[in-house]
């Protein structure tokens, strides 16, 4: 466990990188190795630039002038706005879209449901899977056979109609606990926060439990608040995944009123729904109104995430490395 | 172990056992209770008769499966989408470490990987809905190919068979190659320094510790990730084609994941999709079986 420890330090890039800068500035380049350099540095720009693009491009188009919008055919990279040549008017940039978006009620309640299903799944699974997970580090005869039925299962499950079945079985098709129960337990999660709870010192549970501490008072009070680097590793992985699922709700959802964001999603983007509840009549050009909801639609249900994405990328490698090691 | 340590165990750790009961049954009931259902495939489901009361017909629905025009269409689909994307996507995130390692930049660097993960975070309905717009009449991409020349005239690329394929294989690429490239960085980067230090001391250029010291140092991560794509051959990841496929292109789109979804869940065939489904889940365990005798045989790696 110690030597784990070791190689996340190891990780620690900045301090390899300083090391190996100061060698490579002692060396000279070979003429090859300069050439390699340039080409590197210009392909990577150029792939960062392709990876981001895509998403430039919608959100470009979400401001732009519908009536332009539905024309344009190349990659697009700032509003679209301009004169309109045979009537004279002007068609500018415009926020129309977005306000379209936001009066859509089928898409905010996605939306509310959405955060509902990442909000309580991700409270019930982070309790569950550290309640798991501190019984199997325990002391137990029984502890690793625990870990053993849980492994297991990643291996051996009945697969899609089987487990549909089953959720039917017990009533839970078409309610809101099959979105939040579906994943729930995670093995990888309580896999990496047993582990993180065997690295905790011995003397930390014995002094506890001299003092008269409870499980839920050692788990909770004192086990917990120093894996919170763990914690949070999980947690946002799990939301992630929560946030974007869409595959759960599409076998079991039918209700509307219970769809997720994603749901909502593609019946606006793929199935070229009107969204319900939308009035765009009033719109002197339906279709290409409908084009620019599309375009902001799918603004409004990705920038949440990307919000955040570079300030949780950190945990985010931390949490692959971490997985990656205990294979 | 003898009776009396497992009786002082219980004693001592009662309320342990005790605390793990709701994740035992958690398991039972979502993960294996659903195993007991794989019985579906052997019976002629009736919504009367339900998973117990069903009338038991043997092997009969393999047996339809096998002889349909499906089986054929489902299998070279299956295994052609897998090979391609397998091709283009496991090199791809090693190729892109590889290249990241090299830059000195740190902030740089950071930079670009930053970007590249991005894609990462958006969900699957909405990538689709990107490769929509992208490939779509007026796309960009369309666009592009038809100046080209590639095209005769601007069309939806989606509908057409032979794009199908290559659309899903690019947009793999873009989504998954940021993320990907982070396990093998991390590899890279605890690779022992003092190697390249030898190497140049031993007069071996850059190109030369790549191969003779990179290389090695990730070989084992890239075996072990191999052996998990080959064994998940046959379960090409279906939630994209579903949200992409149409009537027009089940020609080349459809795979056994997809066509278990469509026949099982939107059909009502229960029996039918969990055969096909258990036939799915055999050759991938034959898959993972082979893949990791022949790596342990040539790479002395295997997963087990």
């Amino acid at each position: 466990m110690g030597n784990r420890a070791d190689m996340l330090n190891n990780l620690d890039e900045s301090a390899i990188s300083k090391k190996r800068n100061e060698k490579n500035n002692a060396i000279k380049d070979t003429p090859a190795r300069v050439g390699f350099k340039v080409f590197n540095y210009i392909f990577l720009t150029l792939l960062g630039i392709l990876c981001l693009i895509p998403l430039w491009h919608l959100l470009m188009l979400s401001f732009s002038n519908p009536n332009l919008a539905v024309k344009a055919n190349g990659v697009v990279l700032w509003p679209l706005s301009g004169v309109n040549a045979s009537t004279q008017e002007a068609m500018s940039a415009t926020l129309g879209g977005y306000q379209i978006v936001f009066k859509n009620s089928a898409l905010i309640r996605g939306y509310a449901n959405t955060i509902f299903y990442v909000g309580a799944g991700c409270i019930l699974s982070v309790i569950c899977a550290s309640i798991g997970a501190y019984c199997i580090s325990r002391r137990t005869i029984f502890g690793s056979y625990l870990l053993i039925i849980m492994m297991l299962s990643m291996f051996f499950n009945g697969g899609m109609i089987p487990t549909y079945m089953v959720n039917k079985a017990l009533g839970l098709v078409n309610t809101r606990w099959v979105i939040v129960l579906t994943g729930m337990l995670s093995v990888f999660n309580i896999i990496i926060l047993q582990m993180a709870f065997r690295n905790l010192p011995d003397g930390l549970e014995e002094s506890a439990q001299l003092d008269g501490a409870g499980h839920f008072t050692m788990l909770f009070k004192i086990s917990l608040p120093l894996i919170k680097a763990s914690i949070a590793v999980i947690t946002l992985m799990y939301a992630i995944q929560k946030w974007n699922d869409y595959m759960t709700a599409q076998i079991y959802i039918r209700n509307s009123k219970l769809y997720p964001l994603q749901i909502i999603l593609r019946q606006i983007l793929l199935d070229a729904q009107a969204p319900e509840g939308v009035d765009i009549s009033t719109m002197e050009s339906q279709g290409n109104m409908q084009e620019l909801v599309k375009y902001c639609t799918t603004i409004v249900g990705t920038v949440p995430l990307l919000c955040f994405y570079p300030f949780i990328q950190k945990y985010f490698v931390k949490g692959i490395m971490i997985g990656s090691m205990k294979g | 172990m003898r009776l009396s340590d497992i009786k002082k165990d219980w004693l001592r750790n009662k309320s342990v056992y005790f605390l793990a009961l709701p994740m035992l049954v958690y398991f039972f009931i979502f993960n294996y209770l659903p195993i007991g259902g794989i019985m579906l495939a052997f019976e002629d489901y009736t919504a009367r008769g339900g998973t117990l009361g069903s009338e038991w017909i043997g092997i009969k629905n393999f047996i339809t499966f096998f002889s349909t025009y499906y089986f054929p269409r489902l299998m070279r689909n299956t295994i052609l989408i897998s090979l391609q994307n397998m091709v283009v996507n496991f090199p791809a995130p090693i190729i892109l470490a590889l290249l990241l390692n090299e830059m000195e930049n740190q902030i740089f660097k950071k930079t670009v990987q930053t970007m590249s993960y991005m894609p990462f975070f958006v969900s699957t309905v909405v990538i689709c809905g990107i490769i929509q717009d992208f490939v779509g009449m007026n796309g960009p991409i369309t666009t592009a190919l038809v100046s080209l020349g590639v095209l005769p005239k601007a069309q939806d690329l989606l509908s057409l068979k032979p794009f199908f394929v290559p659309i899903l294989v690019v947009s793999n690429v873009w989504q998954g190659m940021g993320y990907g490239s982070i396990i093998f960085l991390a590899v890279l980067s605890s690779v022992d320094q003092e190697l390249y230090e030898a190497a140049k001391i031993d007069g071996a250029g850059r190109w030369k510790q790549t191969l003779h010291i990179t290389i090695p140092g990730i070989r084992t991560m890239i075996m072990m990730m191999l052996i998990m794509q080959v064994s998940s051959l046959l379960n090409v990841a279906m939630d994209k084609i579903i949200l992409l496929y149409r009537p027009t292109t089940y020609e080349v789109a459809d795979v056994i994941m997809s066509f278990v979804y469509r026949r099982g869940l939107m059909e009502g065939a229960y029996g039918f999709s969990t055969a096909v489904q258990i036939f799915n889940s055999i050759v991938s365990m034959l898959l993972l079986i082979i893949a990791n005798a022949t790596s342990r045989k040539y790479s002395e790696f295997s997963l087990f």
